[in-house]
């Protein structure tokens, strides 16, 4: 039975995540420190060392190598995890792939910053985004409440039967992980029923029943293992969904693939991701007492991606906003932009969409941006504007 | 959003205008109201312009972003006047807090036209008597929660012991000079 009870607090989104690791007390975090996800490993570690976690912190020379301990500890059995930003991401890419293809359920804490160039330290999605077909479960937080409830969810959603991949945390750099605001914790013992014991089926220290993991697969079998990791991607589906209820429980906060802000009888949608989501609905308030019917749809889960929910949810508007906060360099839209029109299609759904560029490298994204981005979707539905597909808000003037 | 309070801290790199925001988040936190906390980061350079905001509010905070049109602003170092544009979106009905000896008359032509109310406070000497050096920060905390009503000045005055007995717990004989640094900061102010 759970305690039922929650304490008010205040703090920042990265000592969120790490009162939630020091909750969940993982077997074992390697990680090597890089802005702005930095104070996560050191907080962790001023847990270990005042006795509080008897997790075993893996001090490494670079991410390449912190990926790769992860795995080799995951699949011997230890419950794991990690934490990176941006070009700590990128050097992992090659490890997050292992991870995801052998099934390992580690989790990792991603504070989203921008890759470089230029080098710059803030915020934008495109380290996340880039790791988009890496076969990782992706989940976006609004705020420190959400990077804490999202932590604690991602181990039952990763170690779940049928699914058995890794989980990436994400949220926005520096606006939540170095913000401080309230947040409702819940009690130890309630996060450590919540998650349980880790026992895998199969591990590597495992004498009674040797396996092997990341061999060499012939092309005659490697394709089927793809196959089997995609079912299991497709699994992660009802595994997000059933923790997601079992977390309103205990909780009372409901999650689910998305959030769906004032849709109800919306003609205009903002389709948004991670801190800017909270800004899209302070503004949407403010629209909304001025007789506009605008509305805010908040992606949490972009990996499994809900193409068909979304499209559903979008499906009676008259134009939706797609935000990515994100390049794609294709030349056509940001990678948003380009997954749900695709299920916009495929659900014979016909809206105006236009897909909007914001908030890269940190640039600040406002309620007043969030206005006039609904006053052109606005124009579009009424024939007074054409609608531009690939669109940047808020630069320099 | 309606009946939030929203403070901009202007200061230089290693003042402790961040430190001083993430504390008043702090104590208005304890007065049961929804609070942010955040200074606006670039590259660490100790002595540049940099900037730091609060909200504070009764209801759920939502926004992410930077202040535009903040209540009130803090300037915890008056040579920034000469190049940053403090009063900048400073509502005329809130007010600006500046460290300088200086008085209103004087500093008021500084200030770019802005016709709302000027509150100055020493908060170097302030800081110089009571700690022995220049932390202007802890003064203008002070300054900053008696100015902008966060909260009554003893429960402010109970609230910092209580976190400083905590924070300084190896230092405590740096208390009691934090503490008349705050009683003499609000007081001057009040």
């Amino acid at each position: 039975m759970s305690t039922g009870k929650s304490r008010r607090e205040r703090m920042s989104g990265n000592e969120a995540v790490a009162y939630a690791i020091r909750q969940v007390d993982p077997d074992v975090m390697p990680a090597f420190p890089i802005t702005p996800s930095t104070e996560i490993p050191q907080m962790v570690s001023s847990y270990i060392a005042n006795g509080e976690v008897s997790t075993e912190f893996i001090p490494v020379e670079s991410e390449h190598s912190a990926m790769s301990a992860a795995i080799g500890s995951e699949a011997a059995g230890a419950r794991t995890m990690t934490a990176t930003s941006s070009a700590g991401l990128a050097l992992m890419w090659e490890e997050l792939l292992l991870a995801a293809s052998n099934r390992l359920p580690i989790v990792l804490t991603l504070v989203n910053r921008t890759l470089s160039g230029p080098i710059n330290i803030n915020c934008d999605h495109s380290d996340g985004m880039g790791a988009r077909d890496t076969g990782w479960i992706q989940i976006y937080s609004e705020n420190n409440q959400e990077a804490y409830d999202n932590y604690i969810q991602a181990f039952p959603i990763a170690e779940a039967a049928g699914v058995h991949l890794p989980v990436m945390v994400c949220q926005d750099g520096f606006i939540t992980s170095h913000a401080v605001e309230n947040i409702e914790l819940l009690e130890d013992e309630d996060v450590k029923m919540f998650v349980g014991d880790y026992d895998p089926e199969e591990f590597l220290l495992n004498p009674g029943s040797p396996v092997s993991v990341g061999p060499y697969s012939v092309s005659s079998y490697a394709m089927e293992a793809k196959k089997l990791q995609e079912e299991a991607m497709e699994h992660a589906r009802e595994a997000v969904l059933a923790v997601a209820e079992r977390f309103e429980e205990l909780s009372g906060r409901k999650y689910g693939f998305f959030e769906e802000y004032r849709t109800d009888d919306a003609d205009y949608i903002m389709l948004i991701m991670g801190s800017a989501a909270g800004t899209a609905k302070a503004a949407v308030d403010e629209l909304r007492e001025q007789g506009k019917k605008a509305g805010v749809l908040k992606l949490r889960v972009f990996r499994p991606f809900p193409e068909k929910e979304l499209a559903q949810a979008l499906a009676n508007c008259k134009a939706a906003a797609i935000m990515d906060r994100c390049e794609s360099y294709n030349g056509n839209c940001g990678p948003l932009g380009m997954e749900v029109p695709a299920g916009l299609y495929r659900n014979k759904i016909q809206i105006e969409t236009v897909n909007y560029i914001y908030g890269l490298a940190g640039r600040d994204f406002t309620t007043d941006h969030v206005k006039e981005i609904f006053a052109e979707l606005e124009e579009i539905a009424d024939g007074k504007r054409e609608p531009v597909q690939h669109r940047y808000i808020g630069l320099r003037g | 959003m309606q009946g939030t309070l929203e403070l901009r801290w202007h200061g230089r790199g290693g003042q402790g205008a961040k430190t001083a925001a993430l504390l008043l988040a702090d104590v208005a936190f304890k007065t049961g109201q929804y609070v942010q906390g955040f200074p606006e980061y670039g590259p660490e350079r100790m002595g540049a312009p940099i900037t730091a905001f609060n909200r504070i509010s009764p209801e759920p905070i939502r926004v992410h972003s930077n202040i535009y049109r903040p209540d009130y602003v803090i300037v915890v170092d008056e040579t920034l006047l000469h190049t940053v544009h403090v009063t900048e979106g400073l509502k005329e009905e809130g007010a600006i807090i500046i460290n300088t000896p200086k008085t209103e008359e004087e500093i008021r032509p500084l200030l770019r036209g802005y016709k709302g109310r000027v509150v100055t406070i020493d908060a170097r000497a302030i800081s110089e008597r009571t700690l022995g050096k220049n932390f202007p920060n802890t003064p203008m905390l002070a300054a900053a929660v008696a100015v902008c009503r966060v909260m009554d000045k003893q429960a402010f005055i109970d609230d910092m012991e209580a976190s400083f007995r905590h924070k300084f717990a190896k230092k405590p004989e740096v208390i009691e000079g934090n503490m008349l640094a705050l009683q003499q900061a609000f007081e001057a102010v009040e």
